[in-house]
């Protein structure tokens, strides 16, 4: 059976700033990173979506510390964002300054971007991220 | 099934720059475990080995059969379990299930790791790997920023503000270590104070340098046995009650449960219903505190406290020897150390250890023990839970 929603293919769509995902046809529930079946109720009944890109932060850290190769990248945010479709995906926050980024960003509204991670010898190959920003 | 039961036991010291290889690591602490059980490495019919990165840190991939071959249990069954830091405890429940089955009477089981020799860059890089590598690692994750949005996240589930929280979580940090003085096998034997930890390098916010465990070279082994071959060859043999392993997949994927780890009830649902038991009725346990946080979400996960009530306990002395529930009187990750493929095979060592009683002369017997958990936690999704008893 095909995987419908191919990594290559949602790599390719955040480059242009479009979060793809899949809409399930049994249950309703949005996949989103896309899996062979519904996050939900594992049905693979669904269909190809274009998500809104809207969502608020859950969470958030500022990390002072990177992977190999990534040293450059400090600091930098990480949010858990749930998308306004239900899924929750984790990128970037770059519209401020890591360092002040505090308590108070937990359930403010962003829109997604994407920044590309240009691959080391292990990632086979680059690596699209959504990489959000404040829409208030 | 029949009953299985450790026989013996062995831990090298964990530390910092071990000048021995993974091999020789496994070869020290396996001899020690067989020499304990009474048997002869020929008695081994099977070994299981936890390795979760030799590959990049020795360029030593399935280092279990050189291992096996090293100490002379030539041509036996030898396997690797990978499952990030549950690596070891795969590895033992696996073995319990072997000779649950009759299939194996007697089984070695060991975990090794040497992740000093890659350097902290790379390790991170690696340990990093655990996570989801397509989908999660771009954002820039790693574990400490794992347990870092898990952290921010418990403190605005359970209405903790960031600065008490960040106090419950120096009184896991202090509890660690002060019990790792006493442990001649920790990696770190320094106690340190709330001060020390809030006053530490800032890794990722709200998780310090003293939130975190440290990267760490060490091996630890356990013979394991049926009980009628166990009953033969030693006089207190301790038998696996309950085991159990579930998984998860990436972080994001959790989001209905998190700052819960569902997988980790799950599994520990399993240990305790096949040990007919409950957590009031364990007298202690070592569990997965590679973050102060971890050690946190866990405890409540594996139903020794309420949601959101654990840090209180820590801060109350309620997970110390003599609270309701002794937790990582070892040191924990956090401070005995945490050489991912040996730790759950260390933490079988050392609940072992404490049911037979053999703690008292290192100053940290929990008295009477009678059942003990272990819990470890393996990436974004291992994670195994395992209950042993003196009867
Ligand atoms: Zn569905």
């Amino acid at each position: 059976m095909e995987y419908k929603l191919t990594f290559k293919n949602y790599n390719q769509a955040l480059k242009r700033d479009k979060l793809m995902g899949l809409k399930c046809k049994d249950c309703g529930a949005f996949t989103c990173p896309p899996m062979m079946v519904c996050g939900e109720c594992a049905s693979t009944n669904h269909e190809i979506v274009q998500l809104s890109g809207k969502g608020k932060v859950v969470t958030f850290t500022t990390s002072f510390i990177a992977s190999e190769g990534r040293e450059n990248e400090v600091p930098y945010t990480i949010v858990m964002v749930e998308m306004d479709e239900g899924p929750w995906i984790m990128g970037n926050l770059v519209s401020m300054d890591p360092k002040k980024v505090a308590m108070d960003i937990v359930g403010k509204t962003v829109q997604l971007g994407n920044r590309v991670y240009p691959a080391d010898k292990y990632s086979n190959g680059d690596l699209a991220r959504p990489a959000f920003s404040l829409l208030e | 099934m029949r009953r299985v039961a450790v026989i013996g036991t062995g831990h090298s010291k964990f530390c910092f720059n071990s000048e021995k290889t993974q091999v020789e690591m496994l070869a020290e602490v396996a001899l020690d475990a067989i020499n304990e059980a009474n048997i002869t490495p020929k008695d081994v019919q099977a070994v299981n080995v936890g390795n979760v990165l030799g590959d990049f840190e020795e360029g030593q991939g399935m280092v279990q059969s050189f291992f096996a071959n090293d100490i002379g249990c030539f041509n036996v069954a030898a396997s690797r379990f990978e499952g990030a830091c549950a690596s070891g405890s795969m590895a033992v429940r696996d073995a319990v299930m072997w000779v649950a089955s009759g299939y194996y009477d007697i089984m070695l089981v060991g975990g090794v790791e040497k992740a000093t020799a890659m350097g902290t860059p790379l390790a991170t890089r690696t340990f990093a790997m655990f996570g989801d590598s397509r989908y999660e690692f771009p954002a820039g994750f790693t574990f400490p920023a794992v347990f870092a949005l898990l952290a921010h996240l418990y403190s605005n589930k359970y209405g903790i503000p960031l600065p008490a929280l960040k106090e419950q979580m120096a009184a896991v940090s202090v509890q660690s270590h002060e019990y790792a003085v006493k442990n001649p096998n920790a990696q770190i034997h320094k106690a340190i104070s709330k001060e020390d930890v809030l006053k530490s390098f800032m890794v990722s916010t709200p998780i310090q340098l003293q939130d975190a465990c440290p990267f760490s070279d060490g091996a630890a082994a356990v013979v394991i046995a049926s009980e009628e071959t166990a009953k033969k060859l030693v006089k207190k043999p301790v038998y696996f009650a309950g085991i159990g392993q579930a998984s998860s997949g990436k972080l994001s994927s959790q989001q209905k449960y998190l700052p819960r780890i569902r997988a980790r009830e799950l599994a520990s649902q399993q240990s305790y219903s096949m040990a007919g038991l409950t957590p009031k009725d364990m007298d202690l346990c070592e569990l997965h505190d590679c973050f102060s946080i971890a050690a946190m979400i866990a405890a409540e996960g594996l139903g020794f406290f309420d949601y959101g009530t654990s840090g209180l306990a820590w801060e109350k002395g309620q997970t110390r020897i003599g609270g309701k529930i002794p937790i990582n009187i070892s040191g924990g990750l956090k401070a005995k150390g945490h050489p991912i493929g040996a730790t759950g095979v260390s933490q079988v060592y050392e609940v072992t250890r404490q049911l037979r009683g053999d703690m008292a002369e290192q100053g940290r017997q929990v008295d009477g023990a009678k059942y003990g958990i272990i819990d470890t936690l393996g990436g974004d999704g291992v994670l195994v839970s395992m209950i042993l008893s003196t009867m």
